[in-house]
């Protein structure tokens, strides 16, 4: 028998994408992110800012209104005692999960390419904190018993209710948003380090060197540092996800139909990431096009990824209604089988909600399918459409949990229809106002990409590369 | 800069951050003790390169995460269990309820950890301090942005303004600088 030989070839070695296009130098990262700060204001800024801060003040306004007239002033109602409000608050708290998921799960995941996007999404992660905290604050009605919630004895020497979920979300969101403003302010020392070493005007150097502590850059001080930054990372992963399952106990413990499930935790989560991602791919698009430079850094491989998390957290979503449906179904229980059957998708017409309902669908689930196509997931106007399909989807996913268990429930005697007034419309406009005026001014005054991240992924960094281009 | 003041030490400059991580093997070879090296961003295996070891933070930060849990602990169950409790929706307040308790002592354990390990990560890098003699150096400002600097202290006993001088230039140290407090 003739031996036959078999040639075995060196399969080609895989070559990682770069992480920051075209061989940039670390001097570069250094010029060409501080540049955004340092240059002349831009006059598309002001136009901005002009728009942003004027729908802010207006939702301000709203909020003063609605806190001097009481929740009259809104469309809430016997029984909808929960509608826009709890919605807005449920669709911002969970835009900012993303923020974290970038800065934190993608850190311990070692995922380098986060780099360039972390800081802009934990920022985008405070400013929806602030907006998500203003609703829960003012639809108490009376703000000015909301220390209620604070666990101290309130004048009957009662103490809060520490068992119920409404008071788990006061401990979340707080702890959340203390947490999240660490991460990001540890992130910003070294880069405001940066700043503080280039600024030209004396106050400039001033105010980054008090923001910078006095940042050396010594590595005595980055290894512990770094070990804060693991640490916070490592704190913020379980802190995040606990965040958005204690907003989804506010339902789940509740007995409606609807809401009383225990797919609700995992469910929120994914959500909450799939809608976030979607909000800062909104944001980083027209960033990375306004600022040219930012190109290098924030690159096709990045909104690649960031669509394949969205297509895979909106599949995990897309499941979850489903499995909602089977179990409505298979569970034989009838007042969930009405909830989603007619209350939400309206099968037999007895429902009143069934557009909100399936503008969810159509947003949430079918809509990121098209990312199965590589090509899809490259094309910046492609990724930027489906994006806004996904907030308004999430917006929607939420009205309908909310609005379809309160508005139909149990006994159609109780049942009651419900519109939103145009304040409670004005202050959700707002609300972007406020996001958007904040964005703005941390993209002037405060490095949009965090410098010395960036710089530790360029080929420079390596400590066995020899050949430095300076 | 007034050649009267103290010597606070010796700065240099290095290439790459693999001429600077060889630099400092030799450094930290030769037994120094006072010094450190300036880096735009931290670089894998310094710490090993220096002779450091595992930062102590993190047991700092258990010891933290421990009383944030204590606390939440005490909070939930002191007032609910013993002060006044208070029976809602007919479920009675036992020991046996603790898991509707865990959200709140979990919330805490996190918050109380974050702000221990910010708080111990400036106290070890003794910051806010907001003037350091290193940055009386006139190349201090690449610290934070491409360059990649060592700075041995005047106060290290095996200090000497001409040898250690010398020896950061053998090992490939540009630009070697004296500077004053």
């Amino acid at each position: 028998m003739a031996k036959s030989t078999v040639t075995l070839e060196t399969p080609p070695e895989l070559v990682r994408p770069p992480l920051v296009n075209n061989d940039r130098s670390i001097h570069w990262v250094t010029q060409n992110v501080s540049d955004i700060v340092e240059s002349r204001t831009p006059k598309w800024w002001f136009l901005s800012i002009c728009i942003t801060s004027p729908i802010a003040l207006m939702g301000l306004v709203c909020i003063i209104y609605q806190i001097s007239n009481g929740v009259g002033v809104w469309g809430e109602n016997h029984p909808n005692g929960w509608a826009w409000d709890i919605t807005n608050f449920v669709f911002w708290i969970g835009i900012g999960h993303a923020g974290t998921l970038i800065s934190a799960v993608l850190f311990l995941t070692r995922q380098k390419w986060r780099t360039s996007i972390n800081r802009a999404a934990e920022a985008m992660t405070l400013f929806a904190v602030v907006c998500a905290g203003i609703f829960p604050a003012i639809h108490v009605g009376r703000v000015w018993y909301a220390w209620f919630l604070a666990p101290v004895p309130n004048t009957n020497a009662i103490w809060p209710n520490f068992r119920s979920p409404l008071l788990w979300d006061v401990f979340a969101v707080s702890t959340y948003f203390s947490v999240s403003v660490l991460f990001w302010y540890v992130g910003l020392i070294p880069d405001l380090a940066t700043l503080r070493d280039r600024a030209k005007s004396k106050l400039a150097r001033m105010l980054y060197g008090i923001g910078a502590l006095g940042w050396r850059g010594g590595n005595r001080q980055w290894r512990h540092y770094e070990m804060a930054y693991l640490l916070l990372a490592g704190l913020s992963t379980p802190l995040v996800l606990s965040v958005h399952s204690i907003v989804s106990f506010d339902f789940a413990t509740s007995i409606m139909p609807g809401w009383h499930t225990t797919i609700f935790p995992p469910y929120f989560v994914a959500g909450a990431i799939f809608g976030g991602f979607a909000m800062v791919l909104t944001i980083m698009l027209p960033a990375s096009r306004i600022f040219p430079q930012l190109g290098d850094m924030i690159t096709r491989e990045h909104v690649d990824k960031m669509a394949k998390i969205i297509l895979l957290t909106g599949s995990i979503v897309g499941y979850a209604y489903l499995m909602e449906l089977f179990v409505a179904w298979y569970s034989g229980n009838k007042f969930e089988g009405f909830t989603f059957f007619t209350a939400r998708a309206n099968v037999d017409g007895k429902g009143w909600y069934q557009w909100s309902y399936w503008i969810m669908m159509f947003c949430n689930v079918i809509s990121p399918q098209i990312f199965w196509f590589k090509s899809m997931r490259r094309n910046y106007i492609v990724v930027f459409i489906v994006s806004q399909f996904v907030n308004v989807g999430m917006w929607f996913e939420r009205f309908t949990i909310i609005v379809t268990s309160l508005a139909q429930d149990f006994l159609p005697s109780s049942w009651g229809k419900y519109s939103p007034s145009t304040t409670e419309i004005l202050t959700f406009v707002g609300t972007f106002g406020i996001f958007l005026t904040l964005f703005l001014l941390f993209m002037r005054f405060l490095p949009m990409i965090a410098i010395s991240e960036v710089k530790g992924v360029t080929p420079e960094a390596d400590p066995h590369h020899h050949h430095p281009k300076h | 800069m007034t050649h009267s003041r103290k010597v606070y030490g010796l700065g240099a400059e290095f290439e790459s951050a693999a001429a600077l991580m060889a630099a400092a093997e030799k450094i930290r070879d030769t037994g120094f003790s006072h010094w450190d090296v300036h880096t735009p961003f931290p670089i894998h295996g310094m710490d090993k390169a220096m002779g450091l070891g595992k930062s102590k933070l993190s047991a700092v930060v258990f010891v933290g995460g421990l009383m944030g849990l204590l606390t939440g602990v005490g909070l939930v169950t002191i007032p609910s269990l013993y002060i006044y409790p208070m029976i809602v929706h007919g479920k009675p307040y036992t020991w046996a309820t603790l898991p509707a308790f865990f959200p709140i002592i979990f919330e805490l354990t996190v918050l109380f950890s974050a702000f221990t390990a910010v708080a111990t990560m400036l106290a070890l890098n003794q910051l806010p301090r907001f003037h350091h003699p290193v940055f009386n150096w006139d190349r201090f400002t690449k610290f934070t942005d491409d360059g990649f600097m060592m700075v041995i202290e005047a106060k290290d006993a095996k200090f000497s303004e001409s040898r250690t001088k010398a020896l950061l230039e053998e090992i490939g140290g540009k630009n070697v600088t004296l500077i004053h407090d």
